[in-house]
């Protein structure tokens, strides 16, 4: 290696939307004016999300690690660190033997993410350099297709899609079912809110998940197979596309790949926005061209998948696994994690946590350790409320239970669902109510309405849930609630109707006095339910500045600069703006309606 | 229904409903001709055109052997198929998970307001677009908007509103994101 700087800028879509492009630009600016040898390199995303941007300094002495950067802290970077050979401390997040952001990564164990933020995802002899596409050769030159599969079966991965169906035995099946022709798909249609861990595998190093495909391809006896990725995601399809253009190139994908007589080639499918077409059988139909409405299973897609072939269908996460195990062994992924549930599982930690990002631990760490730990507490000193986990589907689980472990079977226990791994972190600002609410009504755009109880079930207990969080249910409705939640739940025709009342269940067990103060006092305690607050202005702490008059979009406020303020009841719209852009927090969210405001104890600010 | 409309996209004169059937039939001819193609060519198409022009769905229909019924089954299901124009930029404003307990919905009362349309409408100039859409996956960065194919995160009401004004101008590109984080 010679000796020449290099600078390494975060170029995922989280990096991209804090501004890595500016960053980017400034750095190839500046090299320039400075008149500096250095390489500039891009990467994808190495968890750190709420770092962005990230930028790596690589110099002789090793590898520093900058956060939050922007363009106006460049000149100093290279000036400083790359000329004169000093880091600057005060912008450093990781250093080679520390840094302040160590305990974030500290506890975790990167299999799925190893090479995320370290290679160039669009560079595959970055790829090749960290020992990349090793796996298929070696199975190629050295190993039968059965021998791969008991590889993943003695590895104990489960599907990391979130039904945890064992992915060595899906593959036997599929290998073992009657077809002349088989497929194999990677289901990349990530659609619950709040998990992006395949976007970030995907953007940062489409090459793992390849060449777990290649892997699966070989091991079932498919030739064929599509990645279904979701729209939304523009640069995951991008980096795909280079990716696949890169392994035909070199010689990984298409005919006699290697010289072993294997054939193997990988389309792209885009979706066209439908939450429902996660759900494979529904996935296939759209991969046919049709709308994507699941249907009934068995059977299952091992034996009649699409075009009614065998087909064996894994989310972006297993495959990304598939080479690490292949190289490392099985009974190595499988020394990690608890009984039922084996080696890592990558969640995205978001909400009101302090390290919001993508983290990878092994299995059975327990949810406070991934919370606290990993995840560095509670954002802005809230009080934790609870977690919620598994994806608009998945449930609400309270702090009480935080010392519950992270595997499978335990969450299944407790109500809720590993899901996709999304994991959103809740404060006292968050209303439980609202919150089991919102999921439904998510849940409920996105039932596709082949089946009743999906369709009209799920709006049946909008309704009821749009009441209490208006204040005007009875209290007799939370059992047909719990009824409704049950019957749906048992007999949907697929996962998104049997999953879908889980919010509500979870939270009616765990939180079900925040449910009967909505109903009985009209109270919500965390001020969310805009029909059961009003928004005050507190004359003690109003300066008298004018700005909530500018921002309010109905004109509810009265008053003038100088002039006493007040906000018309029955003009407001409870949008909040005003409570968010008032410069003297003097503008307060009241409940019940009813209530006079009690002015908190601090002191009035008279200048700013 | 749809018959009447499909013959007015062919003979009537007025400048709106007047396509360049060639382009699609270019898009058409790269595909295989089988419904396997139709998500991808309607897709193509909606790229050229910022919507699906009825006449299209004809010309496909007839070159992947598709009744207009199961292209409009097609296009009604997946959210991404827009049957009137778009404006100029898209405005995507994320009410995922984490956005929402952020505050999306603060992003959205304000946009609406700022334009003046509602979700799913086209201002009148034809430059904006306002659309909620589940999850844009940039959690971490919540509340988020995407305008064209820009993500833009850690907003507020104000700096939302400010990141669109940036769009409104006659630059080709959009801009990037001065004022946030």
């Amino acid at each position: 290696m010679d000796d020449t700087p290099r600078i390494i800028v975060g170029l995922g879509s989280c990096g991209m939307a804090a501004g890595a492009k500016d960053v980017l630009a400034a750095i190839e600016g500046e090299l320039v004016a400075q008149g500096v040898d250095a390489r500039v390199e891009k990467t994808g995303c190495v968890g750190l999300c709420y770092r962005e941007v990230i930028v790596d300094i690589v110099t002789s002495a090793g590898k520093v690690t900058y956060g939050d950067v922007t363009a106006k802290m460049v000149p100093r970077l290279i000036s400083e660190h790359v000329i004169e050979g000093r880091p600057v401390d005060e912008w450093t997040v990781l250093t080679e033997d520390g840094g302040p952001e160590q305990p974030f990564l500290e506890r975790q164990y990167r299999i799925v993410l190893r090479n995320c933020g370290r290679i160039d995802p669009e560079n595959i002899d970055d790829y090749l350099a960290v020992g990349g596409y090793q796996a298929i050769d070696k199975a190629l030159k050295t190993m039968t297709p059965e021998a791969v599969i008991e590889e993943m079966k003695s590895s104990g991965l489960r599907g990391r899609g979130g039904a945890g169906f064992p992915t060595g035995l899906k593959w036997e099946f599929t290998r073992k079912a009657a077809g002349d022709k088989k497929y194999i798909i990677c289901n990349a249609d990530e659609g619950d809110p709040g998990a992006f861990m395949d976007r970030s595998v995907l953007e940062s190093d489409p090459h793992s998940v390849i060449e777990g495909m290649l892997i699966a391809g070989f091991a079932i006896g498919a030739e064929e197979a599509y990645i279904y990725c979701r729209a939304e995601y523009p640069l995951a399809i991008k980096r795909l596309n280079i990716a696949l253009d890169a392994a035909r190139e070199s010689g990984y994908l298409g005919r006699d790949i290697r010289g072993s007589g294997f054939n193997f080639e990988i389309k792209i499918k885009e979706g066209a926005g439908a939450f429902v077409c996660g759900e494979e059988t529904a996935l296939m139909a759209s991969i046919e061209g049709k709308r994507g409405m699941p249907r009934l299973k068995p059977p299952f897609p091992a034996t009649s998948g699409l075009w009614a072939k065998p087909t064996c269908i894994n989310n972006v996460e297993t495959f990304a696994n598939v080479s690490w195990i292949l190289q490392n062994g099985g009974d190595k992924y499988a020394a990690m994690g608890t009984e039922g549930s084996k080696g890592t599982k990558v969640f995205a930690l978001t909400g009101k946590i302090a390290r919001s990002g993508l983290a990878e631990v092994p299995m059975g760490m327990s949810l406070k350790e991934v919370v606290f730990d990993v995840g560095g507490g509670i954002k802005g000193g809230g009080r934790f409320k609870g977690v919620q986990i598994g994806g608009p589907t998945g449930g609400c689980l309270p702090a009480s239970i935080i010392d519950t472990e992270v595997d499978y079977d335990s969450l299944t226990k407790i109500g809720a669902t590993m899901g996709s791994g999304g994991m959103v972190v809740l404060d006292q600002s968050t209303c439980m109510v609202d919150l089991a609410r919102f999921f439904l009504s998510f849940a409920q755009l996105e039932s596709c309405g082949k089946c009743v109880p999906c369709r009209v079930g799920t709006k049946r207990m909008l309704e009821i849930l749009d009441r209490i969080t208006e204040g005007r249910a009875a209290e007799d409705e939370l059992d047909t609630l719990k009824t409704l939640a049950e019957d749906i739940k048992s007999a949907s025709l697929c996962g998104l109707g049997q999953t879908a009342p889980n919010p509500v269940l979870s939270t009616l067990r765990y939180f079900e006095e925040e449910y009967l103060a909505h109903i009985r006092d009209g109270h919500c305690a965390a001020g969310v339910c805009s029909n059961l607050t009003k928004v005050v202005i507190s004359q003690k702490f109003c300066r008298q500045c004018a700005v909530c008059i500018r921002h309010c979009p109905v004109q509810a406020i009265s008053g003038a600069r100088h002039e006493l303020t007040d906000i018309d009841q029955t003009q407001c719209i409870q949008c909040r703006i005003c409570v968010a852009t008032c410069p003297w927090d003097a503008i307060f969210v009241v409940s019940p309606r009813t209530a006079e405001l009690v002015e908190p104890e601090r002191e009035v600010v008279e200048e700013k | 229904m749809k018959a009447g409309i499909l013959m007015n996209a062919d003979t009537c004169s007025c400048e709106k409903n007047r396509i360049d059937t060639g382009k699609i039939d270019s898009i058409v001819e790269a595909h295989e001709r089988t419904q396997a193609s139709l998500i991808p060519v309607l897709q193509e198409i909606q790229a050229e055109y910022g919507y699906l022009p009825e006449a299209a769905m004809d010309v496909v229909g007839r070159s992947l052997n598709l009744s207009v019924t199961q292209i409009f089954a097609v296009v009604t299901f997946y959210k991404q198929f827009r049957l009137t124009p778009q404006g100029e930029h898209l405005i995507k404003v994320c009410h995922g998970t984490a956005c929402h307990v952020a505050g999306a919905e603060g992003l959205s009362v304000a946009l609406r307001q700022d334009l003046g349309v509602g979700d799913g409408e086209t201002t009148g100039d034809r430059k904006f677009t306002l659309e909620s859409v589940a999850c844009l996956g940039c959690c971490s960065l919540a509340p988020v908007i995407m305008v064209s194919d820009d993500t833009h995160g850690r907003l507020t009401p104000d700096k939302a509103k400010k990141v669109v004004a940036k769009y409104g101008g006659d630059q080709a590109e959009g801009p990037r994101q001065e004022g946030e984080g």
